[in-house]
């Protein structure tokens, strides 16, 4: 029996990879933005996970703040720039000043 | 007098806001989020849902949309606006109203009738409520807790503009009455020009006998009043 022929894609027909890449920017900076509820506004979540921490055994836990984590890819490389306009973004939008503090690392 | 009621995506109250207004013998029109206008509208209600998802916080993004920037700018020439659950979240992320709205202190999304009260008659959103009245009217959120610094809060009972609070059926200001964890009770304030208000319960919700209490039409009927004897400017 001969041997089947295993049929080969010709080039050009898979995905063209440049296309693929063209549509993923090179990645230079993450911006990383910690948001935690202030210390004024009932925290309901925090408390819970405190119980049950507790609940589980688990000791010494004086507090939990249960906040969210922001992670922002970057084009560019110049954290300089890119800072002022990340944090005007996360006073604006990502965090309400009202409720909650924002910590914003960029590397 | 003529509504425009708005439509985020995800509203889920639009609908019940429209038919409510009618029921009243108002005319009210859909607005699309993406519009820059609110048509020739005496009136402008943001309604209840979970606009965007609720994703970031609820009304973080909505306050974004083209159209909010109409309802700024028809505040700001004292056009009548009343946020109403989603719609309250919408206004305060917005900047319209004071303070935020935080996740339920029990964790919980309650969806219940409840007994609230307006604080004060001094105002389009309750100069209809007869003092004492007790409302009976649903509820239906998960981040309905109302929270504002105490410079703030101070300042909200200094000028009146907390509208409307939580109580039990007798009409006291319990702790027990309280469904979410609001500071002082409250379900609505309205800003310091008194022309934009916002409230967690759903009054469009309680507007005849067969949904269970039409308690919920004085407040519509207020601000019916309000711009029946004092005109205000139309949206253009």
């Amino acid at each position: 029996m001969a041997a089947r022929k295993i049929p080969r894609l010709a080039r050009g027909v898979s995905p063209p990879f440049t296309a693929l890449n063209a549509g993923s920017p090179v990645v230079n900076m993450k911006a990383r933005i910690i948001i935690t509820p202030k210390k004024a506004v009932l925290d309901p979540q925090g408390k819970t996970v405190q119980n049950a921490l507790a609940h589980m055994g688990y000791t010494g836990v004086a507090a939990v703040h249960v906040g969210k984590f922001i992670e922002i890819e970057l084009t560019g490389s110049d954290s300089a720039a890119a800072r002022p306009q990340l944090e005007e973004a996360c006073h604006k939008f990502l965090s309400n000043p009202i409720i909650e503090d924002y910590r914003l690392e960029i590397e | 007098m003529h509504f425009a009621v708005l439509q985020f995506p995800a509203s889920n109250c639009d609908q019940d806001a429209v038919h409510a207004l009618r029921l009243l013998g108002h005319t009210a029109d859909y607005v699309w989020h993406k519009d820059t206008s609110l048509g020739q509208a005496d009136a402008v209600i943001v309604p209840g849902g979970f606009s965007y998802g609720d994703y970031l916080r609820t009304g973080a993004i909505a306050r974004f949309s083209p159209v909010m920037q109409a309802v700024r700018k028809f505040a700001e020439e004292g056009g009548l606006v009343i946020g109403i659950c989603n719609g309250f979240q919408i206004l305060c992320e917005a900047g319209l109203l004071p303070g935020a709205l935080v996740r339920n202190r029990d964790l919980q999304f309650h969806c219940e009738h409840i007994f609230l009260k307006a604080a004060t008659p001094n105002s389009p959103f309750t100069c209809q409520i007869p003092a004492d009245k007790v409302l009976r009217v649903p509820i239906a959120h998960g981040e309905g807790c109302y929270f504002a610094d105490a410079a703030t809060l101070a300042q909200l009972q200094a000028n009146r503009q907390i509208l409307w609070q939580y109580c039990n059926a007798a009409g006291a200001l319990t702790d027990e009455a309280n469904p979410n964890g609001s500071l002082q009770n409250i379900a609505g304030i309205c800003n310091e020009r008194r022309n934009v208000a916002g409230l967690m319960p759903h009054p469009e919700r309680a507007c005849e006998p067969i949904l269970g209490s039409a308690d919920g039409r004085l407040v519509f009927e207020s601000m019916i009043h309000t711009l029946q004897t004092k005109p205000v400017a139309k949206a253009a």
